[in-house]
C-alpha cells in the first residue's frame, strides 16, 4: 500500500461511507469509497437492482448572463440554442486547438445553464471558463451542493416512492423536487448504461437522503470500482484516461455530440479542425475491443495490426462483470477502427487476440419517454 | 506438514520435500474478486524471488514471488477454469502450485503461522 502524496479533501458523506464498511482511496482530491462489499457484487447488483453513488467530487457549475448560450457554445461543440428548459446534453469543453479539455452535462435550467464537470479537473474548467467567457456571463460554483446517482432497473420506482413524480422524467430530463420540504435538482440520466437519477442535493441534507435511499432493500452503496467498470461496459469514456486534451470529439467518437448546425456554422473552440476530421476522417479513433482469454488487458497496453506494427493503445480495460469477460477500450489506426477488424493487444510482454466490436459492451437501458419533449 | 508465510503474504505447505505455494486469506481480501490466475509450468526451474505466477482482481495485477528455490512439480489447473476459487478457500482449495524443496534452510527467514497473522493485524 502505497502513501498518499498530497492531501485530500472529505466528501460530505465521508462519515457515512466509513460506517458502512468502505475501502476509501483518494481520486481526484477526495478520499473516495472505491468498494463495500466488492467490485463485481456490487456491479451486478447495479445492474439487477439499484445502486447508489456519492459523486460529490464533481464539480457543479451554475452560469447566467446576457446571451449565455451563445457565448457556451463559442467553448462547447454541443447545439445549446435548441436545448429546450429543463433538458441536458453531453457536451465537452473544447480548447482552442479542438482537443477535450473536459467532458460534461449541460442543462438548460431556466435563465441559467447547470453544468456539471469532472472533479479531477474542475478547478482547471473554472480556470477556463473565466479566461475565455466574455464578461457578461457569470458562474457559481455550487460547492455547498453534493452529488447522487440511484442507478439501475429499480431506480425509478425507488425514488418515485420517495420523490412522487420523478418517474414521469424521460432520459435527459431534469426538474426540481421536493423532498420532506427540501429543493432537489434531480435528472434522469448517468454513468453506468442503466436507467437511473443524478440528484443534486444541499451537502447538509445529503447523508438523511442517502439513509432514506439505502433504507428500500432495493438499494446499495456502490463504489468508483464498481462505477468504472458499469461506464467501461456501457462504452462510456472516461476523462485523463479515454479523453485528453489531445483527443478531439471526432477521435474519440463522440459525434453525437455536436449538432448538425454546428458541424455546418461552426463557431465553436477548435471548428476547422474539428470540422476537417468529420470530413476527411480522423487519424484515430476510440474502438471497443473483445480481448480472447480471460486474462484482463489495461490501460496502456499496445494494439497491434497484424503484422505488429503499434498502431494505437489501450486506455481503458478490465474484466466485465456482466459478460464475464476481458473488454476494453482504446484508440486504433482509423483503417483498422472497422468492428470485425481482427488486432493484437500487448501487455508486458505477452501478447492477445482482440476484435473491435461496436459500443456499448452491454446494452443501454435509458428510458426515453415520447411525451413532453 | 508445516506451513510458513512470507512477508509478501504467500504461504508454504511443507510435506516431506514438496512445497505447496498460494497466497494468504489476507492478500485475496486486499486484492478482491479475482478474475484471473496463471500458474507455472511443470518442471519450470524456478530461483527464490521469480516471478512464478499472475494473479489478477477487478482492480489490479500482481505478481506471486517463488518464496523458495525448487522446480515446480505442478499447478493448480483448476485455477484457470474458476479464478475466484482463491477468493474462496485461498489457503486451501485456491493452491497456485507445488514444488520441489531444493533447500530447506531457505525455509528459517520465514514467518509461521502465528506470527504471520500477528503480524498482518498489525497491517
Amino acid at each position: 500500500m502505497t502513501e498518499t502524496s498530497s492531501p485530500t479533501q472529505s466528501l460530505p458523506l465521508d462519515a457515512w461511507h466509513r460506517a458502512r464498511g468502505a475501502r476509501m482511496v483518494p481520486f481526484a482530491g477526495y478520499d473516495m469509497p472505491v468498494q463495500y462489499d466488492g467490485i463485481m457484487a456490487e456491479h451486478l447488483w447495479t445492474r439487477s437492482h439499484a445502486g447508489l453513488f456519492d459523486v460529490s467530487h464533481m464539480g457543479q457549475l451554475l452560469f447566467h448572463g446576457l446571451g449565455l448560450d451563445r457565448a457556451l457554445e463559442t467553448l462547447l461543440p454541443g447545439d445549446l440554442q435548441s436545448l429546450k428548459d429543463g433538458r441536458l446534453r453531453y457536451s465537452m469543453l473544447l480548447g482552442e486547438d479542438g482537443g477535450i479539455i473536459d467532458d460534461l452535462m449541460a442543462t438548460r435550467r431556466g435563465e441559467h445553464f447547470y453544468l456539471v464537470v469532472n472533479g479531477a479537473t474542475k478547478a482547471g474548467d473554472i480556470d477556463q471558463f473565466e479566461r475565455r467567457l466574455p464578461r457578461e456571463i457569470a458562474f457559481d460554483h455550487m460547492k455547498e451542493q453534493a452529488l447522487l446517482a440511484l442507478q439501475g432497473p429499480e431506480a425509478a420506482a425507488v425514488l418515485d416512492t420517495l420523490v412522487p413524480g420523478v418517474e414521469e422524467l424521460s432520459f435527459m430530463q431534469a426538474d426540481l423536487f421536493r423532498w420532506n420540504g427540501l429543493p432537489l435538482w434531480i435528472s434522469r440520466s448517468g454513468y453506468t448504461g442503466e436507467d437511473g437519477y443524478e440528484i443534486s442535493v444541499a451537502s447538509r441534507d445529503v447523508a438523511a437522503l442517502a439513509d432514506a435511499l439505502v433504507a428500500d432493500e432495493r438499494v446499495k452503496p456502490i463504489g468508483l470500482g464498481a462505477r468504472d467498470s458499469l461506464r467501461l461496459e456501457a462504452g462510456l469514456p472516461l476523462y485523463g484516461h479515454d479523453l485528453d486534451h489531445r483527443t478531439t470529439p471526432v477521435m474519440a467518437d463522440l459525434l453525437f455530440a455536436i449538432g448538425k448546425r454546428r458541424r455546418a456554422d461552426g463557431g465553436f473552440a477548435g471548428a476547422a479542425r474539428i470540422i476537417g476530421e468529420i470530413d476527411n476522417g480522423p487519424v484515430q479513433k476510440r474502438v471497443g475491443l473483445l480481448v480472447d482469454g480471460k486474462q484482463p488487458v489495461r490501460e496502456g497496453a499496445l494494439i497491434l495490426d497484424r503484422e505488429g506494427n503499434e498502431i494505437g493503445r489501450i486506455t481503458s480495460g478490465g474484466h466485465s462483470p456482466s459478460l464475464g469477460r476481458p473488454i476494453a477500450m482504446g484508440y486504433v489506426a482509423t483503417a483498422l477502427a472497422d468492428p470485425g477488424t481482427f488486432l493484437k493487444l500487448e501487455q508486458r510482454g505477452k501478447l492477445f487476440q482482440a476484435q473491435v466490436t461496436p459500443m456499448p459492451f452491454v446494452p443501454h437501458q435509458y428510458q426515453r419517454k415520447k411525451a413532453g419533449a | 506438514m508445516s506451513l510458513y508465510f512470507t512477508g509478501e503474504h504467500e504461504w508454504i505447505r511443507v510435506e516431506g520435500d514438496t512445497a505447496t505455494i498460494g497466497i494468504s486469506d489476507h492478500a485475496q481480501q486486499a486484492l478482491g474478486d479475482i478474475v484471473f490466475a496463471e500458474v507455472p509450468e511443470q518442471g519450470r526451474s524456478l530461483n527464490k524471488g521469480d516471478e512464478a505466477a499472475v494473479v489478477e482482481s477487478v482492480k489490479a495485477a500482481s505478481d506471486v514471488y517463488a518464496p523458495i528455490a525448487g522446480e515446480v512439480i505442478m499447478g493448480n489447473e483448476a485455477l484457470a477454469d474458476d479464478p475466484s476459487l482463491i477468493n474462496r478457500d485461498p489457503e486451501g482449495e485456491g493452491w497456485f502450485f507445488k514444488m520441489t524443496l531444493a533447500d530447506a534452510a531457505e525455509l528459517d527467514g520465514l514467518m509461521d503461522e502465528a506470527a504471520y497473522r500477528e503480524w498482518v493485524k498489525t497491517l
